[in-house]
């Protein structure tokens, strides 16, 4: 008697290949190392830029730098004094919190922008020019507008809030105010970048899923949900990280604006590391304090990176 | 959108008024105008020559820094290689490190190889935080064009570069235009590592700023004219990229 084969093989199913992360609609990217060589001038540049000087702050960090040719080595003590900073823990929590503010304000604010703004015309130049206009403006400028604009004698925005709304606004006295004013100007500066990688990321869906969805019936809300922000995913996430980055290292604007203050409202953790590397002029602990600094922000983007890329896929 | 505009308003309502009025009281329509300040941007060669020289170490760092990152951005979008993620990331963090942290190490390793106070040193500098920039975003607009150009293109017989430069450059020229954009931007209004690594040759226009807080207290019509002005290179590049941003790209028009 012989086996049935058919059944043999119906049984035993070959197990399923293991499915590439990035399935989706293209054929898996192909495999060689050769592709290094594209990366070898920007691994060059960095390496001149970034690297270099990195590895000067880490020889800074574990010395006691009296002058350039008297120094003693002292191990991690930098270190441990400032991860048992009080001040340091206080700024780092508020530049957390100033960041998470600012992209749940940013982020729906600059979509929304981009969404109404116009898609063809004269329009389109216009709106584009005007939407960038803030994000040219060198930061100190930035922050010198809005010292004035906040301002309740002269400036447009302080002056409007005291005497047309009659609410008590000032930016130099009350730290809640002068959190107000610093997260205002962040917004008014930075929305515009959500707003400009969102619009270029609405132009490249083609106009048919519009006309389809018009034919469909589709509100504009549905329209908005399942065609404009499925798209938006990968630009978003540039948005999303870009500004979360930056904020996380904010300076020159609430410096200009608030000097840190009033008492300590204001200072975010690139403003204590300023004044404690120019200010007091300890390179050490500066240096340790920078690295710390640099580890953090690069931890919680790490995690931040990977929740934002993997979700997608 | 109009409460967008209104700071910048209010920054040219200052830039044409005299100092007295901007700090005697507060009034929405300037009260006397007054062109002086412009007068004295383009007649004082402190001011107009640090704006020359912002304009030329940022076009020349936006060329560089796309340069170099066009290949890294194709490679990360098309292969995969060893270490590619690590590397990629690696890059990010480049984005990631707060200027103050350079300043030192700059101001030292440009004096020692003479790039100091250059332009060339300044446009080098300002890669450290575009290049990674620059990959991230041409990326993320590469890997949205689909794998099989690349490989239709190989079948027709096209070597890596020519594909490069005859196809695949123009299909993405909108996120060129973009990126360049991007890149221009955070170059001309970065001061901090700016202000470090020049003196006077290639003093930036955003470090003269400061100049006009002196003994006898902020010059405000002078820096709103300032402000104003800096705002016109950039407005003429975006001008001239905003086809590209605005036509899309041309996905599916192969």
């Amino acid at each position: 008697m012989t086996v049935v084969g058919d059944q043999v093989s119906g049984e035993v199913v070959a197990p399923e290949p293991p499915v590439e992360e990035e399935q989706s609609y293209a054929p898996p990217k192909r495999r060689t190392n050769r592709a290094w060589w594209l990366v070898v001038p920007v691994v060059v540049s960095v390496a001149f830029t970034a690297v270099i000087p990195l590895m000067t702050v880490v020889n800074y960090s574990v010395q006691d730098v009296f002058s350039p040719v008297d120094r003693v080595f002292v191990g991690l003590e930098w270190f441990r004094a400032i991860a048992r900073d009080p001040e340091v823990h206080a700024a780092l929590v508020r530049t957390l919190l100033f960041s998470l503010q600012v992209l749940l304000l940013e982020i729906p604010l600059g979509v929304a922008l981009a969404v109404v703004m116009p898609r063809r015309g004269m329009g389109v130049s216009l709106a584009l020019v005007l939407v960038a206009l803030p994000l040219l403006i060198p930061w100190n400028v930035v922050g010198t507008i809005w010292q004035i604009f906040a301002r309740g004698d002269i400036g447009l925005g302080g002056w409007t809030i005291n005497n047309v709304l009659g609410i008590n606004f000032n930016y130099t006295l009350d730290s809640t105010d002068a959190w107000i004013t610093v997260l205002l100007m962040d917004v008014w500066h930075w929305t515009p970048l959500v707003a400009l990688l969102a619009y270029a990321g609405l132009r490249s869906i083609p106009e048919p899923y519009f006309q389809a969805a018009q034919i469909d019936g589709a509100s504009a809300w549905a329209t908005f949900r399942h065609i404009q922000l499925p798209r938006l995913r990968g630009v978003l996430t540039i948005a999303i990280l870009l500004r979360f980055m930056d904020s996380l290292m904010i300076y020159t604007e609430p410096f200009v604006v608030t000097g840190g203050g009033p008492g300590n409202a204001t200072s975010f953790l690139s403003i204590l590391l300023s004044k404690i590397a120019v200010g007091q002029f300890d390179v050490g602990p500066a240096a340790a304090f920078s690295l710390l600094y640099f580890l953090i922000v690069q931890v919680i983007c790490y995690v931040f990176f990977t929740v934002l890329t993997r979700s997608g896929r | 959108m109009a409460t967008l505009m209104l700071p910048l308003l209010w920054m040219f309502g200052m830039s044409i008024r005299p100092n007295e009025d901007i700090l005697g009281a507060f009034s929405l329509i300037p009260q006397r105008v007054t062109f002086d300040n412009y007068v004295t941007f383009f007649t004082d060669s402190a001011w107009y020559s640090s704006y020359l020289n912002s304009i030329i170490y940022t076009s020349l760092n936006a060329v560089m820094s796309l340069t170099v990152a066009l290949p890294a951005a194709y490679a990360f979008s098309r292969f995969r290689f060893a270490g590619d993620k690590h590397l990629f990331f690696w890059l990010l963090t480049n984005r990631m490190a707060p200027a103050a942290v350079f300043l030192l190490p700059f101001f030292q390793i440009y004096q020692s190889v003479g790039l100091f106070d250059t332009h060339l040193g300044v446009a080098i500098a300002h890669m450290l935080f575009n290049v990674p920039l620059a990959v991230w975003i041409l990326e993320g607009f590469m890997s949205a064009i689909p794998r099989e150009i690349d490989e239709t293109a190989a079948i027709d017989g096209y070597s890596m570069p020519r594909f490069f430069i005859r196809i695949f450059l123009p299909m993405i020229r909108s996120a060129i235009g973009v990126t360049a954009f991007f890149c221009f931007m955070f170059s001309w209004v970065e001061l901090l590592i700016a202000r470090t690594i020049t003196s006077v040759n290639a003093k930036p226009i955003a470090a003269t700023m400061t100049r006009t807080v002196s003994a006898a207290g902020v010059d405000w019509g002078l820096l709103a004219t300032a402000g104003v002005l800096t705002i016109v290179p950039g407005a003429i590049v975006i001008w001239f990229v905003r086809n590209y941003i605005a036509k899309g790209f041309a996905l599916g028009r192969v």
